[in-house]
């Protein structure tokens, strides 16, 4: 004789007990940036006790990033041991730039992300040699998702290149809204497009009033040695801070 | 596009307050997405969906609450919630104020099956 299936124990509520689960809610309210932010608030804390000014620059592809570092590294040359980190989705290309121009560079290929993280400058920087003074790192060509990942820089640059048009600030506010300068590059261009550089830097101010704004262009060096005189200020208040 | 990788830290995150637990199933994800914080909320939705994938999440439900942008005005000290695209305080005309909410992505809670 086939006994039927016994009646499950009950539990005191009456709910059956062969099946306890139960569901829990487990309040959280974390930043979930949050691991990225440590891994870079060490870095800042590394490079500064190291007097290390290290620069995140952020742009559309083909702003004028690695344009500006050959035309910077000219200029340092001799003053600020310089040093390059280089973040693309793929290739050499970049690093190999600079090194032409005899500034030690670190190649990041991403393989798809559009963006460094900090862990990523954390696993190159022992590659970067020890007496460095201006570290720049050149994150991937994208105006919207590097804005979100803090690399543990001090000084944060937006460039916005002349042939992209002057309404871009307020269109992706972001890149602007975290930057602590903006560079309108490409100036060279100015007398052949509609580019009003004051309505640029206008709406940049708009989005963040505490931009500092300066005009380059890195094929003929306007601009330049107002830029590396800013470099050279902002280096020398952080090794007397 | 990096929805992918915010993801990837969501699940990072989540992983960090359940493994303790050792729940049978993550069923609910309530994130708070800044309206400045350049996240896409369809995009986000759409990695959650395709990263939950062999996860202890894998049928959670993911809610997400967008939050508005509100800022303090450093002139006249009123806290206001500037609309898309007006960049200056609402009550004095000042350019000059700082965000207080709206640019972050958090994890408000989690609900698991034990
Ligand atoms: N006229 C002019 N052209 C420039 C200037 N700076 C850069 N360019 C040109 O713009 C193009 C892109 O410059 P890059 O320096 O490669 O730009 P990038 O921002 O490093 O680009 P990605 O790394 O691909 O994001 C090149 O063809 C440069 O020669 C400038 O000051 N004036
Ligand atoms: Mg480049
Ligand atoms: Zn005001």
């Amino acid at each position: 004789m086939k006994r039927g299936t016994p009646p499950a124990p009950q539990t005191r509520a009456g709910r059956p007990a062969v099946s306890r689960s139960r569901r829990k809610e487990i309040l959280v309210r974390e930043e979930i940036l949050g691991t990225n932010r440590k891994v870079a608030a060490e870095l800042r804390k590394r490079f500064e006790e190291r007097g290390v000014l290290a620069v995140n620059m952020i742009s559309s592809p083909g702003a004028g990033k690695t344009a500006l570092l050959e035309a910077l590294a000219d200029r340092v040359k001799g003053r600020f041991r310089m040093a390059v980190i280089e973040g693309d989705i793929e290739t050499e290309r970049d690093a190999e730039r600079i090194r032409r121009k005899g500034v030690p560079a670190r190649q990041i290929t991403t393989g798809g992300a559009c963006h460094l993280e900090a862990k990523m400058i954390g696993k190159v920087i022992p590659s970067i040699p020890g007496d460095v003074e201006l570290l720049f790192i050149e994150n991937v060509g994208n105006l919207v998702c590097p804005a979100s990942f803090d690399l543990g820089e001090s000084l944060r640059l937006v460039l916005l290149s002349s042939p992209e048009g002057d309404d871009k600030p307020k269109k992706y506010p972001e890149a602007f809204l975290s930057a602590d300068v903006l560079i309108i590059s490409k100036a060279d261009l100015f007398p052949h497009l509609p580019f009003d550089a004051a309505r640029a830097a206008r709406e940049a101010l708009d989005v963040n009033p505490r931009l500092l704004v300066f005009v380059i262009s890195a094929l003929t060096g306007q601009g330049l040695p107002e830029f590396v005189e800013f470099l050279a200020a902002r280096l020398a208040a952080l090794r007397h801070a | 596009m990096h929805e992918l990788s915010l993801v990837a830290s969501l699940f990072d995150v989540i992983e960090c307050h359940v493994k303790e637990q050792k729940p049978k199933a993550v069923t609910r994800v309530r994130v708070q997405l800044g309206r400045m914080s350049g996240v896409v909320p369809e995009l986000f939705e759409t990695a959650f969906d395709t990263y939950k994938k062999g996860t202890l999440a894998e049928d959670a439900e993911l809610e997400i609450v967008v939050v508005p942008v509100k800022a303090r005005c450093r002139s006249c000290r009123r806290i206001f919630r500037p609309a898309p695209d007006a960049y200056s305080c609402p009550h004095c005309g000042s350019d000059r104020w700082k965000l207080l909410e709206g640019t972050d992505i958090v994890l408000e809670k989690i609900e698991i099956e034990i």
